[in-house]
């Protein structure tokens, strides 16, 4: 069990971290522009309407008076007005996070599907043929842009085979198999780089713990070569994987900015994108103060789920 | 197995099956040299496309013809025309000076500001540790392409606001392996030899601990650099990066997309040459860090 005192002091860092990041998210869009109604507005706008705007934002109130409003309004959920659609950002980010959710629990599902096999076969082929391709599809993987990738695989799987469609989202309320054929071309995309990743970072453990002493023991002991691979081997190997995957999903939520505009997925970075376009600043703002947060809490619980599979970590 | 592999030498003795097996034998390849020589001849072909832009050996990056529009690849257009019927090798080149100087000019940044950070948090401890690694801590809160998109939307587009956004966003990780260093580099003896014959804290700081901790900083450099050139692409896609008409490969690639069933060249060139320049970077990066640290694999 992970230690109480511990678990406090991790808590308190939590605590830190997510303020550190909202005040940050506050002073790029509220102290770098200088005047964030200057900004969406341009410089050429209407003075009346410039300061029917600041009084509306609240941008005529000292800076800390600002700051404080609104980490108080984030604290209770409340992440300001959209000025284009004059709704509250944090409805609208629940209602496009759905689509956004489901595209990074797919591709990481894909990704430990196919990485963690990937990386085991490499490690128990080591030196073959098969080891050696498998290092260059990851070193490839590594390499391709996923929105290149993303393309490439509408060219292939809608334009020419037209086995799945180019792009759109239908809710999964609606019909889930097409919700999830809609959504399998970006999660597949969106999976590249993260499965060469683990790909990677499975055959490296997984070859540290074919050398170790147990296993031969368990060898001389005549335990089968599949229980070796996959009861002893593979199960230690799994702890930096579950690391890395969790630090990966992280991620996933980010690459999916890029990936929803390739597939035309009506997410979260589609609605990111939208709000910079109409330079839309508290919308902008609250989604990416949304995407850090839940970055630091999932980074969070993946140390959690570390401390919880691995015992002879050390709680320092 | 061994008898196979018997057989097999006994019936493929003998120029050039030896050779070739020899080369092809993964395990007789000299993983980490091909490595290099891989990165290295990849990226100097990568140089080399850019001189040719900067030369002006390429056709002009801009120039329109719309009698020739969507042309395949031919011999008087390499890699075929886009929708303007600008010639796609010569936009694939002056990209790759946008990419090669976002690329290097946003790692330099990151490097520079990261590592003084790090330094300045490391060596001198406590409370300065503490503030720079909580403000650290924050930004990586941030995914790198989340952070550089917030700051173009604020500082707008454009080829130095994308490495400063780009730059800013790498911070972080500079500043975690350089404090690494230090906090190890700040008790060692020649420092406290250093001090005690009167050095001031910064040469400390960059002539006698820096040159320790600099085999990370530069395998990190190289996996910055290939991840910069990544994310000015994805920026550039979305819009927010490079503008037109300057020829960038996310761009192109973005401009490319609507014609993509009628002239699918068009979006397999910037794609290869974005994957090329990456893989480059990524396979140098490997091998210097398999060059610096034996240990690791």
């Amino acid at each position: 069990m992970v230690p109480l005192q511990y678990l406090w002091r991790r808590i308190v860092a939590l605590v830190v971290t997510l303020l550190i990041a909202c005040t940050i998210t506050f002073a790029v869009f509220n102290i770098i522009p200088g005047d964030p109604a200057m900004l969406m507005l341009g410089t050429e706008a209407d003075p009346e309407v410039m300061v029917n705007l600041r009084q509306q934002l609240g941008l005529d109130l000292p800076l800390h008076v600002q700051y404080f409003r609104w980490l108080w309004g984030a604290a209770a959920g409340d992440l300001g007005t959209s000025v284009r659609l004059g709704r509250p950002v944090a409805g609208l980010i629940w209602e496009r996070l759905p689509v956004t959710a489901s595209l990074a629990v797919l591709a990481m599902a894909l990704t430990l599907m196919v990485g963690v096999p990937a990386g085991a076969y490499g490690a128990t082929h080591r030196g073959r043929a098969s080891d050696y391709l498998v290092s260059i599809l990851t070193q490839a993987g590594l390499a391709i842009p996923h929105f290149w990738l993303g393309i490439l695989l509408i060219l292939l799987f809608s334009l020419r085979w037209q086995l799945l469609p180019p792009g759109g989202f239908v809710p999964w309320a609606k019909n889930p198999w097409q919700a999830f054929l809609s959504l399998l071309l970006p999660a597949a995309a969106l999976a590249s780089h993260r499965v060469a990743l683990v790909a990677r970072i499975t055959r490296t453990a997984m070859l540290d713990a074919l050398s170790k002493d147990y296993i031969r023991t368990a060898k001389s002991k005549g335990v089968s070569h599949r229980m070796l691979i996959y009861k002893h081997a593979l199960k230690n190997s799994l702890i930096p994987v579950v690391t890395v995957a969790g630090m990966q999903f992280a991620g996933l939520l980010a690459g999916s900015i890029v990936a929803e505009e390739v597939f035309a997925l009506p997410g979260l970075g589609r609605l990111l994108l939208q709000a910079i376009g109409y330079r839309d600043l508290p919308l902008v703002q609250g989604i990416a103060l949304f995407i850090a947060l839940a970055v630091v809490i999932i980074n969070f619980l993946t140390d959690i789920l570390y401390l919880l599979l691995d015992p002879r970590v050390r709680y320092d | 197995m061994a008898v196979v592999w018997r057989t097999k030498h006994l019936t493929m003795n003998g120029w050039p099956f030896e050779g070739l097996r020899r080369f092809f034998k993964p395990r007789m390849l000299r993983r980490r040299r091909l490595n290099i020589w891989l990165g290295g001849l990849l990226l100097v072909a990568i140089c080399l496309t850019a001189a040719a832009s900067w030369w002006g050996l390429a056709l002009e990056p801009n120039a329109m013809n719309i009698r020739e529009r969507l042309v395949p690849p031919s011999r008087g257009h390499w890699l075929g025309t886009d929708h303007f019927g600008r010639d796609i090798f010569a936009r694939i080149a002056y990209g790759s000076r946008i990419a090669l100087k976002v690329g290097a000019g946003s790692t330099l940044l990151a490097a520079l500001l990261g590592a003084m950070l790090g330094a300045w948090a490391g060596y001198k401890g406590g409370w300065w540790d503490e503030v720079i690694m909580r403000f650290i801590d924050g930004l990586m809160a941030f995914p790198g392409i989340l952070l550089a998109i917030m700051l173009v939307t604020v500082m707008g587009p454009g080829t130095a606001n994308t490495i400063i956004a780009i730059g800013i966003a790498n911070v972080p990780v500079f500043a975690r392996i350089t404090r690494g260093v230090f906090l190890t580099g700040r008790n060692a003896l020649y420092v406290e030899a250093a001090h005690a014959l009167g050095a001031r804290t910064w040469d400390i700081i960059l002539y006698h601990i820096l040159p320790n901790g600099i085999g990370p900083i530069i395998v990190q450099a190289a996996v910055t650099f290939s991840a910069a050139i990544l994310t000015e692409a994805s920026l550039s896609y979305l819009g927010l990066g490079i503008q037109p008409p300057d020829a960038s490969w996310g761009r192109m690639l973005k401009e490319a997309q609507p014609q993509m069933g009628r002239a699918p060249w068009s979006v397999l060139a910037p794609g290869t040459a974005i994957f090329l320049t990456v893989l480059a970077l990524n396979l140098l990066g490997d091998g210097i860090r398999d060059r610096l640290d034996p240990e690791t694999h």
